[in-house]
């Protein structure tokens, strides 16, 4: 348990009874959680090691309700922590004991859906795969793939501009966004983008995506909608050396070939994944890389023929084209399940650097060498497309030291990341997790841009507190703005 | 004027800490092609990159190049092409719509976030761009994304200063991601369409699984027939079936044909730089809407004696008008408004930019919350004062 929080300030907790009131006037019924085991299931998100029960949880229904709640918590300030389905694996939605959790789960509708134009304007507390669900029948996809996709909402997809397997090809939410219907801090309602391709003026929708719920809270979402693909079939290869792999990855790219999907596995992720999903993962190789390509039948024969021939040349030791859809989901249940199945055997933190992909051979090595040196065991799953590497670092929750080590483990190997051109977070986000090692990617002068710009959009800092930056990070007060509540980590 | 020229970022970063000292506003250039896009800036000195230059990074097998701002963009694509690699925005040309010579600039085409028709399938230059560092108004150097394409470390700079055209920082040096060039592509052409008709085949073909990397519809007009056009890319039997399955999808439209590859890459240039209206002294209108609005919004602006063209399916509008006036600046705006779209005024004399605006004004708060980022980013309003919106 090495990450602080700050403390509770009585200011805001004496104000508890006055707040509760004003939220039931704002949002009528049980859109107001205020008994104690009743608001203990929103003490923390999918970074389960951490806990605090929230003041009081609010789950609006409309926009305006989301207004009249963070004027008034601005007003007041009153720490205010936005929440989709509390998916997030980087504690990006914990919550602290002085803050209202504002949950958008009840806004899961879908507004308008636009097949000429290709997009469909949602509100943000639907899932991710709902999405996708409400145009399949004629074909098309939101194309972001969270490994969470059942269960993450697009308002957390927006906050953390989440990837997945196949952005490779397709993108990350950044690039899959057209508008977006955002509630500032002081309660306004500001439309950015649209329906367009281009929006004018300054990028908004690139600054929201990936800020966190740093900079007001997202209500509805206009996305890209894609035509599927006509089938898609992945292969799978097995090789007796990571470094074999990783040449074969460089070899497909360099030969002009982008599969939609290029994924990564070592000895102890096929292992622990085959048990639970019998996918039919060979056991006696080192590495695994399961390549996906789309198109036609004759399309897809031709480019996994040519993928092969590659994959043969860096003497691959196993190679199984799927047959048919039984073979396809079998491969991708096992590697979709990785950190469900790697959560049978051992507890686990999931890790989520990104690295310059012509380092991964020495990365890998060096992930294992910091791993060993805390006594532990690590899997290694990897999107090898785009070098956003999870290494799922295996502990006894049972044993707090253990834990401690684990956390430590984690945090050295970001650094390794960082330290050969790659970053902190591939597509999990900051969050809580790791906000303190934010300086080891950016220095004060970088950190302070960022700050000021949060500055400007919330003065007094009451968005999703203690997350994304470091509690000490270097900021200054707007000209004009209210002086900021003292921080003291506890 | 005085003109600074660094050439290393601490230069930079020293000549701007100086001028925000002394509230000397800066004009930031490139290779000064595109000096035309955006309003006039009125600066007490200018800031060119062109002294900083060069390819700092290129790892073809990680699909990444980053380079010094200054570097001229033919010396990336060439180093691309090199590869067979290329960016995947397509970058359009503005030299021929303003009459301009030099070099573009990698800097400019980021603070530009200048694109072209591959848009509606590979993304635009702001897709792409994956690493910035830049000095903002106060003199500082800062970095923001990376060399890494899957990025979400703190606030995502790189996006929010893509297409600000230098307001909020110089940019000094910038990473993009890039692509295999494909290894064929054609070209495929419906004749003598109607706008209507021509944007409801681009949008049937855009929302097949066929996957195409340009759509644009050149109307009928000086003794020409209309043209409707789709681009596709890839290996050549992938190229051979999907033109084949475009064909039958696109069979109530007419005949597709393909247009022979050399008269194609000239043509899908000519579409990227709008160079239909190179040469002529016409004010140009670049309007963005959802395709299904855009024919209705098309006749609108027939009606008024603009000329027209279509790109990407139909949601992009290129419409070339008189620049008398205020070269239908509040007509443009308020129809492109009203279709959930937004218009920009790509060219026109300086005076109409001047008295004009340019992109069109934001709903209040929206323009709140610009204001916002640029006051974080340039306190002072040194960074090319005016070049987006008046006094911002």
């Amino acid at each position: 348990m090495t990450i602080a929080f700050p403390e509770p300030r009585p200011d805001v907790l004496a104000k508890r009874d006055e707040v509760i009131a004003r939220l039931r006037q704002i949002v009528p019924g049980e859109g107001v959680i205020s008994e104690e085991n009743e608001r203990r299931a929103f003490e923390t998100d999918a970074l389960t090691s951490y806990r605090r029960v929230p003041m009081v949880v609010v789950l609006p229904e409309t926009t305006e309700q989301v207004a009249e709640i963070l004027r008034f918590c601005h007003q007041e300030g009153v720490p205010v922590v936005a929440r989709g389905a509390g998916t997030s694996l980087a504690g990006g939605a914990i919550p602290q004991e002085d803050a209202v959790v504002l949950g958008v789960a009840k806004m899961n509708q879908v507004l308008e859906t636009n097949f000429a134009d290709r997009t469909m304007r949602v509100q943000s507390g639907i899932t991710n795969l709902a999405i996708s669900g409400e145009v399949a029948h004629a074909g098309f996809f939101y194309a972001p793939d969270p490994s969470s996709q059942l269960a993450c909402t697009i308002a957390g997809n927006v906050a953390m501009n989440s990837g997945g397997a196949h952005c490779l090809k397709y993108g990350v939410t950044a690039n899959n966004i057209l508008g977006l219907k955002l509630v500032t801090v002081e309660g306004e309602v500001v439309d950015i983008g649209g329906e367009a391709l281009d929006s004018g003026g300054y990028d908004l929708i690139g600054l929201i995506v990936g800020s966190e719920g740093q900079l007001g809270v997202v209500t509805e979402v206009t996305v890209r909608i894609l035509r599927s693909a006509e089938g898609a079939r992945p292969v799978l290869f097995g090789f007796d050396e990571i470094g074999q792999a990783g040449r074969t990855v460089a070899d497909i790219i360099g030969a002009g070939i982008i599969p939609v999907a290029i994924e990564y596995m070592d000895k102890q992720a096929i292992e622990i994944c085959e048990a639970f999903a019998h996918a039919g993962y060979p056991l006696d190789v080192e590495a695994m890389l399961i390549i996906e390509v789309e198109g036609s039948d004759a399309e897809m024969d031709a480019t996994l023929a040519r993928i092969v021939t590659i994959a043969k040349t860096h003497d691959v030791k196993v190679i199984k084209e799927s047959k048919s859809a039984m073979e396809t989901a079998a491969i991708w249940k096992g590697r979709k399940s990785a950190f469900g199945a790697t959560g049978r055997v051992a507890d686990y933190i999931c890790m989520d650097g990104t690295i310059p992909t012509g380092r991964l051979p020495e990365v890998l090595e060096g992930i294992d060498r910091i791993v060993k040196g805390y006594g532990l065991r690590v899997a290694n799953v990897f999107h090898a497309g785009d070098g956003n590497l999870h290494p799922l670092v295996m502990f006894n929750v049972n044993d707090p030291e253990e834990q401690v080590k684990a956390e430590h483990a984690g945090e050295d190997i970001l650094r390794l990341c960082v330290q050969v051109g790659g970053c902190l977070t591939g597509e999990h986000g900051v969050g809580i997790e790791k906000r303190d090692l934010m300086r080891e990617q950016f220095n004060d002068t970088d950190l302070l841009q960022q700050t000021r710009i949060k500055s400007a959009l919330d003065p007094k800092w009451i968005l999703n507190p203690a997350k994304v930056f470091p509690l000490d990070a270097p900021r200054e007060p707007l000209p004009g703005a209210p002086a900021e509540p003292p921080r003291q980590a506890a | 004027m005085t003109l600074h020229r660094p050439t290393t970022s601490a230069e930079l970063a020293a000549i701007v800490a100086e001028a925000r000292a002394a509230r000397t506003p800066l004009a930031i250039g490139g290779g000064l092609t595109r000096s035309g896009l955006g309003r006039p800036v009125q600066a007490a000195a200018e800031i060119s990159t062109r002294g900083l230059t060069g390819i700092t990074l290129y790892e073809p097998a990680e699909l990444v190049i980053a380079a010094r701002a200054g570097t001229p963009l033919r010396e990336v694509t060439e180093a691309l092409a090199a590869k067979g690699q290329r960016l995947p925005f397509e970058p359009m040309d503005h030299r021929r719509l303003y009459g301009t010579t030099g070099e573009p600039t990698v800097g400019g085409v980021a603070a530009g976030n200048v694109s072209g028709p591959a848009r509606i399938n590979l993304g635009a230059a702001r897709d792409s761009m994956i690493g910035l560092k830049f000095v903002n108004g106060r003199g500082e150097d800062i970095k923001s994304g990376g060399r890494v394409m899957k990025n979400v470390t703190g606030l995502d700079l790189v996006k929010a200063l893509a297409g600000s055209h230098g307001t909020l920082g110089i940019f000094h040096e910038i990473c993009f991601k890039v692509l295999p060039v494909a290894e064929s592509e054609a070209t495929l052409q419906l004749g003598g369409l109607t706008d209507i008709q021509a944007i409801e085949a681009l949008s049937t073909a855009l929302g097949s699984p066929f996957e195409p990397t340009g759509a644009a519809h050149l109307p009928a007009g000086g003794g020409e027939a209309a043209r409707t056009l789709l681009r596709i890319e890839g290996f050549a039997p992938s190229i051979a079936y999907r033109s084949g399955e475009l064909a039958k999808l696109l069979k109530r439209f007419g005949m597709l044909e393909t247009i022979a590859q050399d008269q194609a890459a000239a043509l899908w240039r000519d579409i990227r730089d709008a160079a239909l209206y190179a040469g002529s002294g016409t004010a140009v209108w670049r309007i963005s809407v959802a395709p299904s609005k855009a024919a209705a919004l098309g006749a609108k602006l027939a009606g008024r004696g603009a000329r027209l063209f279509y790109d990407w399916g139909g949601g992009l509008i290129w419409a070339a008008v008189e620049p008398a006036g205020d070269a239908e600046a509040s007509f443009v705006h308020a129809q492109a408004k009203a279709a959930g779209g937004h218009a920009t005024l790509v060219r026109a004399p300086d005076a109409v930019r001047l008295a004009v605006d340019v992109f069109d004004p934001p709903a209040p708060p929206l323009m709140a919350m610009q204001k916002k980022l640029k006051a974080s980013l340039d306190p002072d309003g040194i960074l090319n004062p005016g070049r987006m919106y008046a006094g911002v």
